[in-house]
């Protein structure tokens, strides 16, 4: 092994060549050697000498010994990495809410730098007036915080024909959470007056591909949000600085990063992200078209192929994250026997409306193999279908919207891994 | 919707303005922003939608088409917009979509030549977007039209014709229907227990192995320390390289391979190949249609030395005005350091 930290996490393929070594080590930590632990009869650095003042980090970075936490991307997923994605490292989080750094990122035209000063919002089309904001125009609305999920439709996509990558990062992670202020997107509406057959929104970004996404004008005067700040921040420059689109439990495509114009209209505009790309081709060869909800998922984070179990039998923790574009998620379930029998799993943190939710199922394993799987139930009675369930209806070539049920297999030196079972 | 208010006037700027009846969301007003100029919707508001709305005057032939399509996208669509390496293939394909590997084209997709329009107006050549001309963006639709068999090479397509164009796919979309279709059948009562009588597993990700080793600052030193790899490479390098630089510049060289090739099967693509570059002269890669300021400097003796890299590679369009590299820099100086330490490595053998 050559870990540089103790008690640092290992890689996966770190922890597979030196299951042994991490054993023996787990030994150390949890009884008292002859000489006892040198963590406790040592003088660590740490305990002698100062650290270091509060002028060394205006902006706080997480532990040198975290270094391994973030967002990772499938190099052979896309041509190049300007137009593609990375994902949210999420074996390695907990509670519901991710830091702004780790939001997994999806770009069509790289981070557009915008500065805020020149950015102006239009609202064009069939409104009584035809307006400009600026930012700080933005800001004299009355605002509104909400904890939202943003899934893309290909999250889990490019599992439709097996089990293929190994780690919820790539299986799951195209997914964040975090708490958005911003103004409702209904005040701006509005504010120019939209026309009776205004029924429909083109919402447009400021980037390089010119994103654009139509949407009903029913929803953009429910609950979406013309948002700037990101967990109490300014959105990070590659989630839409200054100002980006919420458009809750509906596809994280739609949410229009570097929001700069507002088309009211009568028809959709069928704009490439929502013809060529964004449906979901069915077995029949037919496709479906505004696809925008997202069905009720969940996942295990850990264990997990990146977070294997690395302290033998006994007390062991069961954590994993689910969500609805549909409402709440008042129930997990877990199973640790494939599916055989399943327990209903212990919600942790505050329930919020197509937000994550964190849920734990805590047992005492005695080190046989596991086949793990959780099943998510929402708020409208809802299930989570098996993956063969969803194939069924929809074929192998819908790439969108996979929410099946995700199986880990772990073996009895804990080592986890992506599979799928009878 | 609390706020709405049967309102028949308001205040704009002192201005008394009279609402029509036919008003449905009167609500309250803030009085923020301003209206926008004629102009400045004009500049901004180029979507196109499949009745037409939205087309500019304008026309373009096939053939006009095609010479463009060489020039701007045949780099990463192909020729014939076959498609390049995992860049889109944007012809062919036709009644590929319920077969195990559907070819999702332009002509085998595609409900709407409108979107055709709009996308390649708003967002093409990927990386110098909205530099077309009307014109220009009808011919290169003329041109896909007809690399897809929907019309043929004496085509021209105007505003005029344009809704004449009947798409392939077109009747095969449907809205969704998951509330209809799929609820019912997922909720249902879930089994808890003894839900069935065994369990194999029937597929392994591990078998297909596509998943990327992890990248942290541990594992790349740890791979900057195997002497294997180091020798490996060193048999085949003449100059004493600094291998962990070259293999973080592979990396960062991954944003420069959208246009420009290195290594034994390089191409001249958008950009020219970057074989011998380092410390040799500008503008001397053969075939390669350089900018005139380009072909200037070589004339006037630019040597590519680490130095004239690291300008050019920090802003490209600062350093010659009117480069062809449409790229707008590399920010980070150690990106610049190791991308140039990459390419010493595609030197004559």
């Amino acid at each position: 092994m050559t870990e540089q930290f103790k008690g640092m996490k290992p890689s996966r393929r770190a922890f597979l060549r030196g299951a042994a070594a991490v054993g023996g080590a787990t030994a150390m930590g949890t009884s008292a050697a002859a000489q006892g632990d040198p963590a406790i009869t040592e003088l660590k650095p740490w305990n002698q000498f100062l650290g270091e003042g509060v002028d060394a980090s205006p902006y706080g970075m997480p532990s040198k010994f975290e270094a391994h936490v973030r967002r990772q991307d499938v190099p052979w997923l896309t041509a190049d990495p300007i137009s593609s994605i990375n994902f949210t490292p999420l074996h390695e989080m907990d509670g519901i809410i991710t830091p702004n750094g780790l939001c997994f990122e999806r770009h069509h035209g790289g981070v557009a730098e915008v500065d805020p000063a020149e950015h102006r919002i239009m609202i064009n089309g069939l409104v009584d007036r035809e307006l400009v904001f600026t930012m700080e125009d933005l800001m004299r609305f009355p605002r509104e915080n909400h904890v939202y999920f943003l899934e893309c439709a290909a999250n889990s996509g490019m599992e439709w024909r097996g089990a293929q990558l190994n780690g919820c990062q790539y299986t799951h992670g195209m997914i964040h959470n975090v708490m958005y202020t911003g103004v409702p997107l209904r005040l701006l509406l509005e504010e120019a007056g939209v026309k009776t057959e205004g029924k429909w929104l083109l919402a447009e970004g400021a980037d390089a591909s010119g994103m654009t996404r139509s949407i009903p004008m029913e929803k953009a005067l429910d609950d979406c949000l013309v948002a700037f700040k990101m967990n109490g921040e300014a959105l990070r420059p590659e989630q839409g600085y200054p100002v980006r689109l919420v458009v809750p439990g509906w596809e994280g495509n739609m949410w229009i990063k570097w929001l700069r114009r507002l088309e009211v209209g009568d028809k959709p505009w069928h704009q490439r992200e929502e013809t060529s790309k964004y449906t979901d081709l069915l077995g029949d060869g037919r496709a479906r078209r505004f696809t925008w909800e997202m069905d009720a998922k969940s996942v295990i984070t850990s264990p997990s192929p990146q977070a294997p179990i690395t302290h033998g039998k006994g007390q062991t923790v069961i954590t994993g994250v689910a969500w609805s574009g549909r409402g709440t998620i008042p129930r997990v379930d877990v199973t640790i026997d494939g599916g055989v029998n399943w327990h209903e799993a212990r919600m942790s943190g505050p329930s919020l409306d197509k937000s994550m939710h964190r849920f734990y199922y805590e047992f005492d394993w005695d080190g046989s193999e596991l086949l793990l799987q959780s099943r998510a139930h929402d708020s409208t009675g809802y299930v989570q279908p098996t993956k063969d369930q969803l194939r069924a209806v929809r074929g192998l070539n819908s790439i969108y919207h996979n929410n099946g049920i995700q199986t880990w297999f772990v073996n009895s030196d804990g080592v986890a891994e992506n599979v799928e079972i009878s | 919707m609390s706020k709405f208010l049967k309102k028949s006037t308001l205040t704009i700027g002192g201005a008394m303005l009279v609402i029509g009846v036919a008003q449905s969301a009167a609500a309250q007003q803030y009085n923020l922003g301003r209206e926008a100029l004629p102009e400045e919707v004009a500049a901004w508001d180029i979507d196109v939608r499949p009745d037409g709305k939205g087309l500019p005057v304008g026309s373009g032939d096939v053939y006009t088409g095609e010479e463009i399509w060489i020039d701007k996208c045949a780099s990463c669509h192909g020729d014939f917009a076959e498609g390049s390496g995992r860049w889109p293939v944007l012809a062919g394909g036709i009644d590929t979509l319920d077969s195990e590997r559907p070819v999702k084209t332009i002509g085998s997709y595609w409900p709407y030549l409108s979107t055709v329009y709009d996308y390649v107006n708003r967002a093409m050549p990927f990386g110098n977007a909205q530099s077309l001309t009307d014109d220009e963006v009808y011919a290169l639709t003329a041109y896909i039209l007809y690399s897809n068999d929907i019309v043929g090479g004496e085509f021209t397509l105007t505003n005029d014709n344009f809704l004449d164009v009947q798409m392939p796919n077109a009747g095969n979309f449907y809205p969704d229907d998951r509330v209809e279709v799929e609820m019912p059948l997922f909720s249902v009562q879930a089994c808890m227990s003894d839900c069935k009588p065994s369990v194999e597993i029937t597929m392994l990700a591990a078998v297909v192995d596509v998943t990327p080793e992890a990248k942290t600052d541990a594992v790349v030193e740890e791979a900057a320390a195997e002497p294997v790899a180091v020798e490996e490479v060193a048999v085949v390098e003449v100059a004493a390289l600094d291998m962990a630089l070259v293999a973080a510049g592979e990396g960062a060289f991954r944003k420069c391979k959208s246009c420009h090739q290195v290594g034994d099967s390089a191409r001249n693509r958008t950009g020219p190949i970057l074989n011998n570059i380092v410390g040799n002269p500008a503008g001397g890669v053969e075939g390669f249609r350089y900018s005139s300021p380009m072909t200037e400097a070589a004339d006037a003796g630019l040597l590519w030395t680490s130095e004239e890299l690291t300008a050019f590679l920090t802003d490209p369009r600062g350093y010659m005005r009117g480069t062809k590299m449409t790229f707008r820099g590399v920010r980070k100086e150690e990106d610049i350091a190791a991308i140039i330490e990459y390419l010493k490595s595609f030197e004559a053998q």
